[in-house]
């Protein structure tokens, strides 16, 4: 077994010889590049500049190197999906919450450096906060008719966070998929890359956040109007941004693939407040026994009136 | 974990360390946790058997008997300890990945130690539904775990604050407590069968 520091100096002159032979490799790091690979650079180039622009020369090589994409097996991969600022991440959920018709969210706001930031926790958010909301209006419901049966439903935790999850990564897949289809059939189309989809799907969630806290007001009328504002919003900021995309290709499919857009967020939002979210049960009357109308959610079988009430 | 022991004389034979040091280092911990400043204690001596002490009180009195229908009930016991668990690791990649110098382990034996005021919510919590049901036990309840949730927000992020760039303390922030909002919403609603 050879000592540890033995091995150490084997590698370091090990890492300057194959500087040395092939001048445009770089090590991982730049800091851990020794004073000789720069020279060895020198010698092997040839040219006839001075020593300094060479090894400016050399440095900009290195760092040119350094940004290509880091393969996807390394940290650093996934780390540049996560390049946001807070100030980044505040001004996109402020674009999607106001999409205007000639301002696309990809160009304007994320310009070129989509995150995952955004996507990942406003999908979390948003399933915690409908399975908290759906389970106070069982609480609310509770209190107005106290045979309905309170349970926590810790169930509808996983339910909502894997729809929500399932929806904002394979809806953009099949979309991203379908475009890449157009593309290769209509050369003119414009493309986005799947991670500008899915941030577009993403952040186009965040206006149901507090469209859902919103719901625990026990109006139907205004439970119907807050989802309609708020699906218009988010669906509207999907077509704007889809639009310049999708305008080269011909009239039937890009009515065909907005409408699909547009339907599966609706499915989305219908489903999320029929599933989660239970009618109020009327008001109760002076006695039990003259209640006629049943809670729709909870099946209890009507009570039977024992005077008919006029 | 930190601080290894081993007899200087023989290599490859270990002193078994004494329940009594480790037991010692956990509450000196838990002392750090409720009265919170700045000391790298937490961090420089990480260990994770007080958050695994902390997750299983807090799986143990929060799961359903097994008599309850499957789907209409609180947490199981394993559902406890992933939600604590994954959440835990979901929100130190995050960390990491946002860039801050804190460590993987580091980081969740923070976040671990940090559920101990809302374990002692979920004693107390205990306690009260022992009286009669009410608004005012209602009241009671929320109020004490508005508190030991605020305890915990203020203790974790002053542990792990430091180790995010400024300009991105609030991305790192965000999840910690959005993390100790769905266990003290899971503390609130929790009803003894």
């Amino acid at each position: 077994m050879a000592a540890p520091d033995e091995l150490a100096f084997h590698e370091f002159e090990e890492a300057t010889n194959l500087l040395a032979q092939t001048p445009n490799e770089t090590t991982t790091r730049s800091d851990q590049l020794s004073p000789k690979g720069h020279v060895a650079v020198t010698v092997d180039s040839g040219a006839s500049y001075g020593a300094e622009d060479e090894v400016e020369e050399s440095d900009k090589t290195l760092l040119q190197e350094e940004k290509q994409q880091p393969g996807f097996w390394t940290f650093g991969y996934y780390q540049s999906f996560f390049d946001v600022d807070t100030s980044q991440v505040l001004d996109r959920i402020k674009g999607s919450l106001l999409p205007r018709p000639g301002h696309n969210f990809v160009r304007h706001h994320l310009r070129n450096r989509p995150d995952l930031y955004g996507p990942f926790w406003i999908c979390a958010t948003l399933a915690f906060v409908l399975a908290i909301t759906g389970n106070l209006t069982l609480v609310l419901a509770q209190r107005r008719d106290p045979s309905i049966h309170y349970s926590p439903q810790f169930h509808k935790v996983t339910v909502a966070s894997v729809t929500i999850y399932c929806y904002t990564w394979l809806v953009p897949l099949a979309l991203w998929g379908f475009l890449r289809w157009r593309k290769g059939v209509r050369e003119r189309m414009g493309l986005y890359t799947f991670l500008e989809t899915v941030c577009v799907y993403g952040y186009s969630l965040f206006v149901f956040i507090p469209t859902v806290v919103l719901w625990l007001i026990p109006v139907p009328w205004l439970q119907w109007l807050l989802g309609a504002l708020a699906l218009a919003l988010s669906a509207a900021g999907l077509v704007f941004t889809l639009w310049p995309v999708v305008r080269e290709d011909t009239r039937l499919a890009a009515g065909v693939l907005l409408s699909v857009v547009v339907l599966l967020h609706a499915l989305l939002a219908m489903g999320c407040k029929f599933y989660f979210f239970q009618p109020l049960p009327p008001e109760p009357m002076a006695s039990p026994h003259q209640a006629t109308s049943q809670p729709a959610a909870t099946g209890l079988p009507p009570t039977l009136p024992r005077s008919v009430a006029a | 974990m930190a601080e290894a022991v081993e007899s200087p004389g023989d290599p490859g034979t270990t002193t078994p360390r004494p329940l009594m040091r480790d037991l010692k280092a956990v509450g000196k911990k838990f002392m750090h946790v409720l009265y919170p400043r700045k000391s790298n204690t937490l961090l420089r001596d990480w260990d994770l058997w007080g958050p695994l002490i902390l997750c299983v009180t807090l799986a143990l009195m929060l799961q359903r008997g097994s008599v309850d229908s499957e789907k209409d009930g609180g947490p199981q016991f394993a559902e406890v300890f992933v939600i604590v668990w994954f959440g835990a690791v979901t929100i130190t990649l995050n960390s990491k990945l946002l860039g801050g110098n804190i460590s993987f382990f580091q980081s969740l034996c923070v976040l671990g130690y940090c559920i101990l005021p809302l374990t002692m919510a979920l004693l107390v919590c205990r306690l009260v539904l022992l009286a009669e049901p009410g608004p005012i036990n209602f009241m009671v309840r929320l109020f004490v775990v508005i508190i030991m949730f605020a305890w915990s927000i203020v203790a974790s992020t002053a542990f792990l604050a430091d180790s995010q760039p400024p300009n991105r303390k609030a991305l790192a922030v965000y999840p910690v407590f959005l993390f100790y909002f769905v266990i003290s919403w899971m503390i609130l609603t929790f009803t003894p069968q």
